[in-house]
């Protein structure tokens, strides 16, 4: 914990204390640990001088961030327009009993990290699936099982 | 000003060693799209096969150029010769290219898609004169593909800030007037003319101005703005110092999204070479003119498009609209004149002010004048980022354009969540700002989507309402609940359970949300169930009336088969069926348990490219229930 505590501060001490700061903090906080922990929440709110209620508040209205730890890939499933058109929904819905969780959730061995995205931006080449920082283009349902294969 | 020419000169020498390249020059297409396809694997490839061949060339990474469905594209250009194009490599046919071309001097004219130079060239058409480029204009998108977005060397060698020094040389009031005259509208979908804007930003008094960027495209199936920033970044921060220096504002911002990892990059690096080159920060080009700009990430809220939301989330509060006046204009970020511009309006600003505005309005028509960037996505055969003259009309976009569909068009969607579908009627209305608002959609900021007859239109109304319900702040009640409303309803219909006077409370609905919302968001989301009540309602009907979804997509209305006939028994729909829904020995014909089938398409994509039968499992509506 000990650890985390000085993680959290070195992070902190990156940003004024300005509560304009607060987003770009979360977001700072996020990339380190993968989410956003009562612990840290505790420390940038004496940082910032904001109550913890205000950046829940804040934090809670934006969907990138997250309150739970995440799995150790994370699968994004993109529903932009174009990929819904071309079947992301049924891609989702594969995922979803293939791996046995809900969108939004991490497998219980926390292999996977299933989340569904608006878009990302890669529409021509639908439907597409971000695993970790690759994405795939133009995913076919039948072959999503051997794809995850690739991941462990 | 010497200091800038000194640069300019220095660039273009630099461009032009690069043009008449003593050694080979491999571009290779590496924006997003075109890693997504597989850009980076073939980037280390071509270096590995470099040195296995022990050849030198100079391998650049260019953003895109616009045809995303010949993805991945890799460019060669020999010393004396022009650049050809080649389309869809893959690792297989990389190695084939660079041999015949780089290796043997002879361009691989089967995989070539077109060329750069001027004239023929081996019997490969010119790159700008094939189906999907020749109706084109290109002017915010004149760089993408063709200059290394990494190089600020490659901008000015382009006359890149050309329009900044036009721009110093007029006072702030003259440069407005450039702009005016031009007749440019903001791109971000709404069309208020951008001299306005800057007009009363202008006149009001304060010693702090902002310029806000909003490069938050959010809506889904847009991609522009991305496009632009990745392949020319150059181009907005040119259009966000001449916009600073016409308004008034010292400090810009970019409020850019997250999910944009490589424009984010792409900006900081040109932003530290503009601070090396003098055209950042304090006097620039040694005028009395002095900018920042700084990025601000957003955190994934669709709402934050919106310009007071986008002002709250930058102060670091819930994104959430207020009501205007005042304006941002007036009172905007920290209670300073703010101007938010969209990413195009700023990337075509240096256009303008390079060429001026009597060029600017040869392309266009009266009151829309210039050029709109279009992502052309969804069903059609030829995909990707276009550029096209406002006036042009739907079908010269979806057909000339776009290649047409492989089945028949049922309709194209326009302007995002905010947007509607317009059906074939449509077609022939030219797009720009009234035609569009007239059918009951917005030009939104680009985003076309183009439906064929496996689309359900009752399912596109509420993937749109699902979203406008998740991204809704929640501050005026008819958006927050009425929307809620509406998907319930929606929903309610794609299950079969639909009642005969649902039509009637989705319209009351629709119109009360319109009504009673502060901002863009509420007051538009309930277009795409308003348009296609409009033009589609044969479609609702049948899924009330008949429990019949005529695309096939309704999951609770539709039922897989096998036709037992054709069945060969090949066992490859066991195999991939997630469920083990489908059993059957092998040689016999298989069959579906519909009470453990979750309707995945799996097997149905299986049996039609994998099966030895090719078309035994079949989609179809189910009987009425009951």
């Amino acid at each position: 914990m000990a650890a985390t505590a000085a993680t959290i501060e070195s992070i902190l001490t990156e940003h004024s204390r300005k509560s304009e700061d607060l987003i770009p903090i979360l977001q700072d906080v996020q990339k380190e640990f993968g989410y956003i922990s009562p612990e840290s929440v505790h420390n940038i709110s004496r940082y910032l001088r904001l109550s913890e209620n205000h950046i829940f508040g804040v934090s809670s209205f934006y969907a990138q961030f997250r309150f739970t730890k995440p799995g150790r890939h994370s699968l994004k499933v993109c529903l932009g327009t174009a990929c819904h058109v071309r079947g992301g929904a049924t891609v989702l819905d594969t995922l979803e009993s293939v791996l046995g969780v809900k969108c939004g959730t991490a497998t219980p061995d926390g292999r996977f990290d299933l989340e569904r995205v608006a878009c990302l931006g890669c529409c021509a080449l639908s439907p597409v699936v971000q695993i970790d920082k690759r994405i795939y283009s133009r995913v076919a349902v039948n072959k999503l099982s051997e794809l995850l294969k690739f991941y462990e | 000003m010497n200091n800038l020419t000194k640069r300019v000169e220095a660039a273009k020498e630099k461009w032009e060693t690069l043009q008449q390249n003593k050694e080979p020059i491999i571009y290779i297409g590496a924006a997003s799209c075109g890693r997504a396809a597989g850009a980076v694997q073939l980037l280390a490839q071509t270096n590995r096969w470099l040195k296995e061949n022990e050849t030198t060339a100079k391998v650049v990474q260019v953003g895109c150029i616009g045809p995303c469905y010949l993805e991945p594209l890799v460019d060669i250009q020999m010393p004396g010769q022009p650049r050809v194009s080649y389309n869809n490599v893959t690792p297989k046919t990389l190695p084939v290219i660079l041999g015949s071309h780089v290796g043997e001097s002879v361009p691989y004219d089967k995989m070539a898609i077109g060329h750069f130079g001027k004239d023929s060239y081996n019997g490969i058409p010119r790159f700008y004169d094939l189906p999907m480029l020749k109706p084109q204009v290109r002017i915010v998108l004149r760089n993408c593909g063709l200059i290394d977005p990494e190089e600020i060397d490659h901008y000015l060698a382009v006359d890149g800030y050309q329009g900044l020094a036009n721009a110093l040389n007029m006072s702030p009031e003259d440069v407005i007037g450039v702009v005016h005259h031009a007749g440019l509208r903001g791109r971000g979908g709404a069309g208020f003319p951008t001299f306005k804007k800057w007009t009363v930003c202008r006149n009001t008094p304060g010693k702090q101005k902002y310029l806000i960027c909003n490069a938050d495209e959010g809506d889904p199936g847009a991609f522009m703005n991305r496009s632009l920033i990745e392949s020319d970044p150059h181009a907005l921060l040119e259009g966000m110092l001449i916009a600073g220096y016409a308004i008034g504002a010292s400090q810009g911002i970019i409020y850019i999204r997250a999910e944009y990892p490589l424009a984010i990059e792409r900006l900081h690096q040109a932003i530290g070479q503009m601070r090396e080159y003098g055209l950042l920060g304090e006097h620039i080009l040694g005028s009395d003119f002095s900018f920042n700009v700084k990025l601000k990430e957003g955190a994934g809220a669709f709402v934050c498009g919106e310009e007071t939301a986008l002002i709250q989330s930058i102060e670091g509060l819930r994104g959430m609209p207020r009501s205007r006046p005042p304006f941002p204009a007036i009172s905007g970020l920290h209670g300073c004149p703010t101007i938010i511009n969209n990413v195009e309006t700023l990337g075509t600003l240096p256009n303008i002010l390079r060429n001026g505005a009597d060029w600017y309005n040869r392309f266009g028509k009266e009151g829309n004048r210039g050029t709109k960037t279009f992502s052309l996505v969804g069903k059609v055969r030829r995909q990707g980022l276009i550029e096209v003259q406002l006036g042009t009309t739907l079908r010269q976009i979806i057909f000339d354009i776009g290649g047409g569909l492989q089945k028949p068009f049922k309709a194209i969607q326009t302007g995002g969540p905010s947007g509607g579908c317009l059906s074939e009627e449509f077609l022939d209305q030219p797009v720009d700002y009234e035609s569009l608002a007239a059918a009951g959609s917005i030009m939104g900021s680009g985003g076309l989507i183009v439906m064929d007859e496996d689309t359900c239109i009752v399912d596109v109304a509420k993937y749109f309402l699902d979203f406008t319900q998740k991204e809704s702040c929640g501050k005026c009640t008819p958006c927050r609940v009425g929307t809620r409303h509406i998907l319930e309803i929606l929903e309610r219909i794609t299950h079969g359970e639909g009642h005969a006077d649902d039509l009637l409370a989705l319209r009351t609905l629709g119109d009360t949300i319109k009504k009673g919302s502060l901002c863009g968001l509420g007051q538009t989301a309930p277009n795409p169930v308003l348009t296609t009540l409009r033009y589609f309602r044969n479609e609702y009907l049948e899924h009330i009336k008949d429990g019949r979804c005529r695309a096939v997509v309704c999951k609770d209305l539709i039922e897989y088969r096998v036709i037992k006939e054709k069945c060969t028994g090949c066992q490859a729909c066991v195999r991939v069926c997630p469920t083990g829904a489908i059993t059957g020995p092998r040689s016999e014909p298989h069959n579906v348990d519909a009470t453990k089938c979750i309707k995945c398409r799996s097997c149905y994509v299986t049996c039609r490219f994998e099966a030895i039968a090719g078309d035994a499992i079949v989609i179809r509506s189910a009987e009425k229930k009951s």
